[in-house]
C-alpha cells in the first residue's frame, strides 16, 4: 500500500535509497487525530503562524533511515498543501511548512501515519516546550576558548624557542598585551560556569570539583597579568587558555546525551493529548487539562483511561501491565471502579471521571518527593570527592610554601604561592571522568545500553542492590501457553475444553486452546457467556464451565486466580499461564549473583509465579507481589536507608517511583525511542542478556578512573616540586600541564575501549 | 620588524572573522543535526520534468 501511494506521486525512488526502508503503513482513523484541530491544542503543536501559513513540529519516533529523511522532505509532492519540509534525525521530529486553508492539522497527521510515520502526541506537548540553548552555549564558549589558546600561543613561540627578550622588548610587550587582551574574554565568558560551580558549592558548603579549578585559574591569570603589566615575564596564558579550552571539550563530552532518548519522561509522554468526551449527547475531543472530574468520556479500543473513573456502560477488559506490573487482562463492568492509565483493550466504553488527571491513583506518584530532589551522583561522585582532598591538600601546601619563602626569601613569597595554586590545579583530574565515563557511556550506548549522562556509570558501578519488576521486565510481558494443574485430564476432556475456550476471545481461554489439542474438535452447544465471569457450554454430551472460581464453584480461597474448570459439575483444577521469560535469565541472574549483587524481586501481579521466582533467585531472595507503585518507592526508600545502593530495574509507569529514587533506575525498552518512564539508563529489551556484562564493564571503568586519578597526582607532585622551590618557569608549565592533560585523556580513552572489549560489551 | 605587527593585527582579524563565523552558525543550530545533512547531499534531485518510465528495479 504505501508502495501504491509512493509511486503514484512518483516518489518509488524511495526504495531505491535504501535496500530496506521498511515503511509499515497502517489504516488510520482520522477521528483519532481530530484533537489537533482543537485551537487550544493547535496553539500548542504550531510553532508559528502568520495567519495562513503555519510552522508544525511532529516528533515521528519511526524516523530511521535516510529514505525516510527523504521522503518526509518531499511531502509536498504528496501532501498539496504542505511546503517545505525539513527533519531533524537525532530528535526524530520533522518541521513542516503548512498551509492552513488547504491542509487541517488532523488531516495532515493522518496522512502521515497512513504512510507509517505516525506522529506521537502525548499530553506533554500541552504543558512543556523542549529547547536546547544550553549546548549552543558551551560550542561557543569551547570556540572562544580554542581561539584565544590558539593565537596566545602562536605568540608565545618566541619564548619557546629561548629568544633574547631584551632584543626584542617592544614586541615581546606587543605579545604580552595582546595574549592578556585574548585571555580577558576566556576567563570571563569561558570559564565562566567553573566560578559559578565553585561559588554555588561554597554556599552550600560543599568542596566541589569547580573550586579548585577556579581557584587554579584565577591565580594563572593573576600571576600573568602581573608579569606581562609589570614587564617581568610573558606569563602563563597559554597554560590558561589551554587548560580552559580542554576542561570545557571534557565537559563537552559530558554533555554527550541521546537526542532521541528521552530520560525525563513523566506520565504526561504517555498520556493522550486528548480525549473523546461526551456532552448532552455530542461527542467532541477535549485536551486532557481540560477534563474535570465528573465528565463523561468515551474510550475506544487501544485507547488509555485518562483518570480514575467508573464505568458506566460498556465491558472494559484493561491492561493494566504499565499501570499495575499486572499481567493478565482485567475485566470489569458498569459501575466498576478503573484507574488512570490502564489500556482499553476490549470494545467501546463510556465512564464518569472521578479524579483530575494528576490527582489519580497512578498520577500522584509524580507528586512524591522523589521526583522534586536532584539526582544524588550529580554531586557525590568520585571525582569531587577526590576535589575535596585534593582542594585541602593543596590550600595547605600553598600555606607552607609561603611561610618557608617567608623566611628564606620574602621577595619570592607571592610568586611560589601562586605557582602552587596554579600547578595544583587539578586539570587531568578534572578530566579524568569525563573521558572514562563518557568513552564508556559511548560504547554501552552501541552495546544497546543509553545511559542518561556519563556519570551514571558510576552510579551504575556501585550499585549493590538490584531490584527487579517483574511483568515486562523479567518477563516479556507476553502470556505463552496455559498450563493445567489440580488433577490429571484426559486427552478427551482435555479437547472438550479446547473446543469451548475456542469460543471466547479471552486472553486466558486463547491461552487455553493454543496449548490444547487440535485437529478436528467436538462441536459445542448450548454456548452461554457470561461477561467477566466465564463461559459454559454442552461438548459431546457434557457441561463444561471455564471461568473465575465463583462461576465455576470452586472453593479457591486466597488463591483464586486463572481460569477453573468444571465438567459435569466436579471441579476438575485450573489454568495458569505463564509469561515468557526473557531468554538468558538464568545466565543473568547467575552472573549478577556470582558478582556479589544482592537480588530482589518487586512485583504488581498476584503471586502465582512465586515458585519459579523462588528457584530462580533463591530461597533467600527478597520476594514481594502485589506491590503498588507507592509501595515499590518505599521499599527502595527503606533498603537506602539501611545504607545499600540500589539499582532498580523496571519497564512500566508503575516502577516509575522506584526508578527515580532508587540510585540508577534502569528501564528496559522493547523500542528505545518509545516510552519508557524516568530513568538514568534506557536498556534495549534485545540486550537483557548481556546486563551483567555492562555491570562488570562499569566497574572496570570505575577502576580506570582510580588509576587516572593516581596518574594526574604523580603529575601534581612532579609540578609541586617545580612550583615549590620556585622554580615553575612558563615554559615548564608550558609543557607540564598539556602533558599531564593530554596523557590523562589518552590513558582513560584506551583503557576504557580496551576494558569494554575484554568485558564483551564491543567487537 | 615592525611589519610583525602588521601580520600578527591581520592574521588576528581573520581569525576574529572565523571566530565570528563559527558562532553564528552554532546559534543558527547548524550542529544541532550532524547526521541528517551529510544523507541528504547524497540524494540526488529529481529531474523536475516527470517522465513515465519503466521502473527499474522492483
Amino acid at each position: 500500500m504505501a508502495y501504491r501511494i509512493l509511486s503514484d506521486h512518483g516518489l518509488d525512488r524511495f526504495y531505491t535509497i535504501e535496500s530496506a526502508p521498511g515503511v509499515r503503513p497502517q489504516e488510520v482513523d482520522p477521528a483519532f487525530y481530530a484533537a489537533l484541530d482543537q485551537p487550544e491544542v493547535r496553539r500548542r503543536v504550531v510553532d508559528f503562524s502568520n495567519g495562513t501559513v503555519s510552522r508544525v513540529t511532529f516528533r515521528i519516533p519511526a524516523i530511521h533511515c535516510a529514505a525516510c529523511v527523504w521522503l518526509l522532505e518531499n511531502l509536498y509532492r504528496l501532501v498539496p498543501g504542505v511546503g517545505r519540509s525539513e527533519v531533524h534525525f537525532p530528535r526524530k521530529e520533522v518541521t513542516l511548512f503548512v498551509e492552513d486553508a488547504q491542509v487541517p492539522l488532523s488531516a495532515l497527521a493522518a496522512r502521515l501515519a497512513s504512510l507509517g510515520y505516525a506522529p506521537e502526541l502525548k499530553l506533554d506537548r500541552l504543558t512543556s516546550v523542549t529547547q536546547a540553548s544550553g549546548k549552543h552555549r558551551l560550542l561557543i564558549q569551547i570556540g572562544i576558548a580554542g581561539f584565544a589558546f590558539g593565537n596566545v600561543m602562536l605568540m608565545s613561540i618566541p619564548s619557546y624557542l629561548g629568544l633574547d627578550p631584551h632584543a626584542e622588548a617592544s614586541l615581546q610587550r606587543f605579545f604580552g598585551f595582546a595574549s592578556l587582551l585574548l585571555s580577558i574574554p576566556v576567563l570571563l565568558f569561558s570559564a565562566q560556569d567553573y566560578f559559578r560551580g565553585a561559588w554555588t558549592g561554597l554556599r552550600q558548603r560543599l568542596l566541589t570539583i569547580d573550586f579548585p579549578i577556579a581557584l587554579g585559574i584565577t591565580a594563572l591569570f593573576l600571576q600573568s597579568t602581573a608579569d606581562i603589566l609589570r614587564h617581568t615575564g610573558e606569563g602563563y596564558l597559554d597554560s590558561f587558555t589551554g587548560l580552559v579550552f580542554l576542561l570545557l571539550c571534557g565537559k563537552w563530552l559530558q554533555r554527550n546525551t541521546y537526542d532521541a532518548i528521552a530520560f525525563d519522561r513523566d506520565y504526561t509522554s504517555y498520556f493522550p493529548l486528548a480525549v473523546t468526551r461526551r456532552k448532552g449527547g455530542q461527542d467532541e475531543s477535549v485536551p486532557l487539562n481540560n477534563l474535570v472530574p465528573g465528565d463523561r468520556v468515551v474510550i475506544r479500543h487501544g485507547e488509555l483511561i485518562p483518570a480514575d473513573a467508573v464505568i458506566v456502560s460498556g465491558t472494559a477488559r484493561l491492561d493494566y501491565s504499565f499501570v499495575t506490573g499486572e499481567a493478565e487482562p482485567v475485566t470489569a463492568v458498569s459501575g466498576d471502579y478503573v484507574y488512570a492509565g490502564a489500556r482499553q483493550m476490549g470494545d467501546v466504553l463510556e465512564a464518569d471521571l472521578v479524579k483530575d488527571v494528576s490527582q489519580s491513583y497512578l498520577t500522584s506518584l509524580w507528586n512524591n518527593d522523589a521526583f522534586r530532589k536532584p539526582r544524588e551522583y550529580e554531586l557525590q561522585n568520585m571525582t569531587n570527592l577526590a576535589g575535596r582532598w585534593f582542594t585541602v591538600a593543596v590550600v595547605i601546601l600553598a600555606a607552607c610554601t609561603a611561610l618557608y619563602w617567608w623566611v628564606v626569601d620574602p621577595t619570592q613569597v607571592a610568586r611560589t604561592f601562586a605557582a602552587v595554586l596554579i600547578v595544583a590545579c587539578p586539570c587531568a583530574l578534572a578530566l579524568a571522568a569525563p573521558f572514562t565515563f563518557g568513552t564508556a557511556q559511548r560504547l554501552l550506548g552501541r552495546a544497546g545500553l543509553f545511559l542518561r549522562s556519563p556519570s551514571v556509570v558510576e552510579a551504575f558501578a556501585r550499585a549493590k542492590v538490584v531490584v527487579f519488576d517483574k511483568t515486562g521486565t523479567l518477563t516479556t510481558g507476553q502470556t505463552g501457553e496455559a498450563r493445567h494443574e489440580g488433577g490429571e485430564l484426559t486427552r478427551e476432556e482435555m479437547a472438550w475444553v479446547t473446543a469451548l475456550a475456542r469460543c471466547s476471545t479471552h486472553p486466558l481461554s486463547r491461552a487455553i486452546a493454543a496449548g490444547g489439542a487440535g485437529g478436528n474438535l467436538p462441536p459445542v452447544e448450548a454456548l452461554e457467556l457470561i461477561e467477566g465471569e466465564g463461559l459454559s457450554g454442552t461438548v459431546a454430551g457434557h457441561r463444561i464451565h471455564i471461568g473465575k472460581a465463583g462461576y465455576v464453584g470452586a472453593e479457591a480461597g486466597g488463591d483464586a486466580g486463572g481460569a477453573w474448570v468444571s465438567i459435569d459439575g466436579t471441579v476438575r483444577g485450573r489454568f495458569l499461564t505463564d509469561q515468557t521469560e526473557r531468554s538468558g535469565l538464568i545466565d543473568v541472574v547467575r552472573d549478577l549473583s556470582a558478582q556479589g549483587l544482592e537480588l530482589t524481586l518487586l512485583s504488581g501481579d498476584r503471586d502465582t509465579a512465586r515458585a519459579r521466582f523462588e528457584a530462580l533467585l533463591g530461597a533467600q531472595a527478597d520476594l514481594r507481589f502485589g506491590q503498588s507503585p507507592h509501595d515499590k518507592l518505599d521499599y527502595i526508600r527503606k533498603r537506602q536507608d539501611k545504607g545499600q545502593r540500589v539499582m532498580m530495574i523496571g519497564d512500566g509507569l508503575n516502577d516509575a517511583g522506584a526508578l527515580r529514587q532508587s540510585d540508577v533506575g534502569i528501564a528496559v525498552s522493547e523500542d528505545v525511542t518509545l516510552f519508557s518512564p524516568a530513568c538514568d539508563a534506557v536498556l534495549s529489551a534485545p540486550e537483557f542478556s548481556r546486563l551483567p556484562a555492562f555491570h562488570r564493564y562499569s566497574r572496570s571503568a570505575l577502576g580506570i578512573l582510580r588509576a587516572a586519578f593516581a596518574l594526574s597526582l604523580l603529575y601534581n607532585v612532579i609540578g609541586l616540586s617545580f612550583a615549590a622551590t620556585g622554580m615553575l618557569s612558563p615554559l615548564v608549565s608550558a609543557v607540564l600541564m598539556p602533558v599531564s592533560s593530554l596523557s590523562v585523556v589518552l590513558f582513560t580513552t584506551a583503557a576504557t575501549t580496551w576494558a569494554a572489549r575484554r568485558a564483551g560489551v564491543t567487537g | 620588524m615592525s611589519v610583525v605587527f602588521l601580520l600578527l593585527g591581520a592574521s588576528l582579524v581573520v581569525a576574529l572573522i572565523f571566530l565570528g563565523l563559527f558562532i553564528k552558525s552554532v546559534k543558527q543550530g547548524q550542529y544541532d543535526d550532524t547526521w541528517s545533512p551529510s544523507r541528504r547531499m547524497l540524494i540526488d534531485d529529481d529531474p523536475v520534468v516527470k517522465t513515465k518510465t519503466k521502473k527499474e528495479g522492483k
